[in-house]
């Protein structure tokens, strides 16, 4: 099969963005959405192409995918070590380009109504486009450095979405903390590169050759023995850890979530698509892309994974069963999930066959069939709640309620993607989280009870929202002079499609794990390539689904009536907790405190005093020094003539005496 | 026969008016004059040389000869930058000229 069409699909959005980045001004705001609406569809039709051919291509002799490189040429070449830029297809990278391009199509075309007249429409649609082409060309990148460039344009154009109401001072502090935040993160995965490329001489994600690593021998670069011993035993597990910081700070775990909720300041069509579908699964798709080089490598250290997501996951919780704003809720949700993710690549670990038959490196696949599954059921979520904002004009639930009558489209695909997220059967989240929670019940039940709980916490706090926004009271008030109203069928559509996704993928791969079919997800990605067949754990599913649908009525009792006593109740007998959880914990304030009293303070301004006096005055000093020499003499170049004649004649005649004298 | 040594009084002289002229005088043409007395100095040193030490040859003659056209070309040029600065300035004199130096 010939694959070498697939530079279109990172040229495509490039282009357009090129074109309506220098020329969008110019074009009226359908044209430039059209444009790159059209070739976000180009790119969508190419990226399904891609995947169909290559998952339904015949397999290698050993059951996995082959691994196809279309393109790689050496971009800059530094002796050993040279910075490659191609484009590899393997199974996560095509999955991604699924996810990516269904997704983004469908924020393209919802955006069509919801930014409808807005000043800067032209500018919006090239950003998108820039971020399209930059998420693409991150999963599809051939080695690590080149990962690291477009995740930084990533970086770059969630930083100039998240701003694009630039005029509102919060837009412009909430894209400057995610910008800081994610390049402080980024700072450790450029020194875990250049670790790694150091030790092993490359920025492959494979290796050829061998090292000597403890007992037995592993396949990794031939050259320098002595430095790759230590690379093997030490140098590598820290350069992935350090990548891994990276990985968290871009896909929010804890401490470095605090940007995600802050980011909701960008045009929600931006958040379903950056911080909820794509660009925060960066870290996961990270860490799935080294995952050889972790199991290899690094086994150990992948229980710090575990544990950051297991942590985070409850903390994000926690934090979103007391929210107040609906894209708050839905951020801190986002942050759970895909620490549910992360969770699960740390306890894919081999070695666990014993415990469950066929499920070894059960995480791998698991944590990718729910960033599949979240990124649909999310990006519903999102654009779901950018038409309640669009309707009722406010983000606070406070101004929403009854909403069900007025928006019946919305209000059905919330509710399927709720349910989704919240693990009912039948529907896409169910599948892939159970498989999450196996995973995790295969490497300790502690952590599988854990992740349970933070479950029926995610089922409760969803269905908290979701009665908040459609049922409860209505605000009579705020509805009164401007009644809520169904979306245009541009922001409708897109709900609908990624709702039967979401209902699609669920049915089937229900029906498919519990009868043991093949051709569910796991036909496609799993960790060691071959084909594997989700079996759901009957046990394992009936308690999550007992639960979530517990959690869900415990939700519906507390929260569906038209007041809330229990609610306020439980308010008012723990207001410090409430208050806790709504200020998320502090985190945002230790941080600050962090930053502001003990780095600025303590650090920030000696060196700042430093340089101001000690560098800038030595400099000034120069300066000063020659401005007075100049100064000084600047007068002998009086611009009299006869003055320069009696100095030249002066001069003449001393000089002929100091002659005269030495001859004589 | 003049003594050759009167030949040097002479030129000593016109080189020190000339000097004194150049530093003294405010105008600009008798500043040129000046120079000219300078140069005249100077030919009649390279001929009276040439009498005293190679009595046989001629290329100090030939200098002289040679330097009185050019100093003739050269005040041509320089009475020419006079006339210019005289019709920019209005004046010939050396201090209405000291912004030249920029």
């Amino acid at each position: 099969m010939d694959y070498s069409y697939t530079f279109l699909i990172l040229l495509l959005p490039a282009l357009s963005f090129l074109v309506l980045g220098l020329y969008g001004m110019k074009l009226s705001h359908k044209v430039a959405g059209l444009i790159g609406t059209t070739s976000l569809g180009l790119v969508t039709v190419l990226s399904y192409m891609t995947a169909f051919s290559y998952f339904f291509a015949p397999r290698l002799a050993d059951g996995t995918f082959a691994t196809i490189v279309p393109y790689n040429f050496t971009w800059l070449p530094l002796g050993n070590l040279h910075f490659d830029m191609g484009i590899l297809l393997d199974p996560i990278s095509v999955m991604m380009l699924i996810v990516i391009s269904t997704v983004s199509l469908m924020v393209h075309i919802y955006s069509f109504g919801y930014m409808h007249g807005e000043k800067g429409f032209q500018r919006y649609y090239a950003f998108l486009s820039l971020f399209t082409m930059s998420m693409l060309g991150l999963v599809v990148a051939t080695n690590i450095f080149q990962m690291y460039l477009f995740w930084e344009l990533v970086g770059v154009s969630s930083y100039l979405l998240i701003g694009f109401y630039y005029p509102l001072k919060p837009a412009i502090a909430a894209s400057k903390k995610a910008f800081i935040v994610t390049r402080f993160a980024d700072l450790f995965f450029l020194i875990g590169i250049l670790i790694f490329g150091y030790y092993t001489e490359s920025f492959s994600f494979s290796f050829a050759g061998t090292i000597e690593m403890g007992a037995g021998t592993t396949p990794f670069i031939a050259g320098n023995t002595a430095k790759a011993v230590i690379a093997g035993t030490f140098i590598l597990p820290t350069a992935l850890v350090l990548m891994f910081i990276g990985g968290a700070g871009k896909s929010a775990m804890f401490p470095l979530h605090i940007w995600l909720p802050d980011a909701m300041e960008g045009p929600t069509p931006v958040s379903a698509l950056i911080h909820a579908a794509t660009m925060v699964v960066a870290g996961v798709f990270q860490i799935a892309r080294m995952f050889p080089l972790w199991i290899e490598y690094a086994q150990p250290q992948l229980s710090i994974v575990v544990w950051v997501g297991v942590f985070t996951a409850f903390y994000a919780a926690a934090v979103a069963c007391a929210q107040s704003d609906i894209k708050r809720v839905l951020a801190f949700s986002t942050i759970s999930q895909i620490a549910f993710m992360m969770v699960a690549l740390g306890v894919s670990l081999p070695g666990h066959e014993a415990m469950l038959d066929n499920h070894a490196q059960l995480g791998f696949m698991a944590s990718m069939f729910h960033l599949f599954t979240h990124a649909m059921f999310k990006a519903c979520l999102f654009l779901g709640a950018g038409c309640i904002i669009h309707a009722v004009h406010s983000n606070e639930m406070a101004m929403m309620g009854g909403l069900r009558k007025y928006m019946p489209i919305t209000h059905i695909t919330f509710l399927i993607s709720c349910l989704a997220i919240a693990g009912i059967p039948f529907f896409s989240g169910f599948s892939s989280k159970d498989e999450i929670i196996s995973a995790c019940f295969a490497y300790s039940p502690v952590v599988g009870w854990i992740m349970t709980g933070i479950a029926a916490m995610t089922a409760f706090y969803m269905f908290r929202l979701y009665y908040g926004i459609f049922w409860g009271t209505e605000n009579k008030v705020a509805h009164e002079h401007h009644t809520p109203h169904e979306a245009p069928l541009t922001m409708t559509i897109p709900l609908i499609i990624l709702c039967v996704i979401t209902v699609g993928v669920g049915v089937y791969t229900t029906i498919a794990g519990f009868a043991g079919w093949g051709g569910s997800f796991g036909s496609f990605v799993t960790a060691s390539g071959q084909e594997y067949n989700i079996h759901f754990d009957v046990q394992i599913a009936l308690t999550s689904t007992v639960i979530a649908i517990l959690s869900i009525c415990l939700a519906t009792y507390i929260y569906k009536g038209e007041s809330q006593p229990i609610a306020d109740r439980l308010y008012k007998m723990f207001p410090r907790l409430h208050r806790a959880a709504y200020k998320r914990f502090y985190q945002d304030e230790i941080w600050q405190y962090v930053t502001h009293r003990i780095i600025f303070r303590c650090i920030s301004k000696p060196i700042a005093w430093f340089d101001r006096h000690v560098v800038d005055g030595t400099f000034n000093f120069l300066a000063w020094g020659a401005n007075e020499a100049g100064e000084s003499i600047r007068p002998w170049q009086s611009g009299d003539v006869r003055q320069y004649a009696v100095w030249f004649l002066t001069g003449t005649v001393a000089l002929t005496l100091i002659l005269l004298a030495c001859a004589l | 026969m003049v003594p050759v040594e009167f030949y040097f009084i002479l030129s000593a002289l016109l080189f020190f008016i000339g000097v004194f002229g150049f530093v003294t005088r405010r105008n600009l043409i008798a500043m040129l004059i000046s120079i000219e007395l300078v140069l005249n100095a100077v030919d009649i040193n390279f001929a009276a040389f040439n009498r005293m030490l190679y009595p046989d040859s001629m290329e100090g003659m030939f200098m002289t000869l040679f330097s009185i056209g050019v100093s003739a070309a050269e005040s041509a040029v320089a009475i020419a930058i006079i006339i210019n600065v005289y019709r920019r300035f209005k004046s010939d004199s050396v201090e209405s000229i000291k912004n030249m130096k920029w």
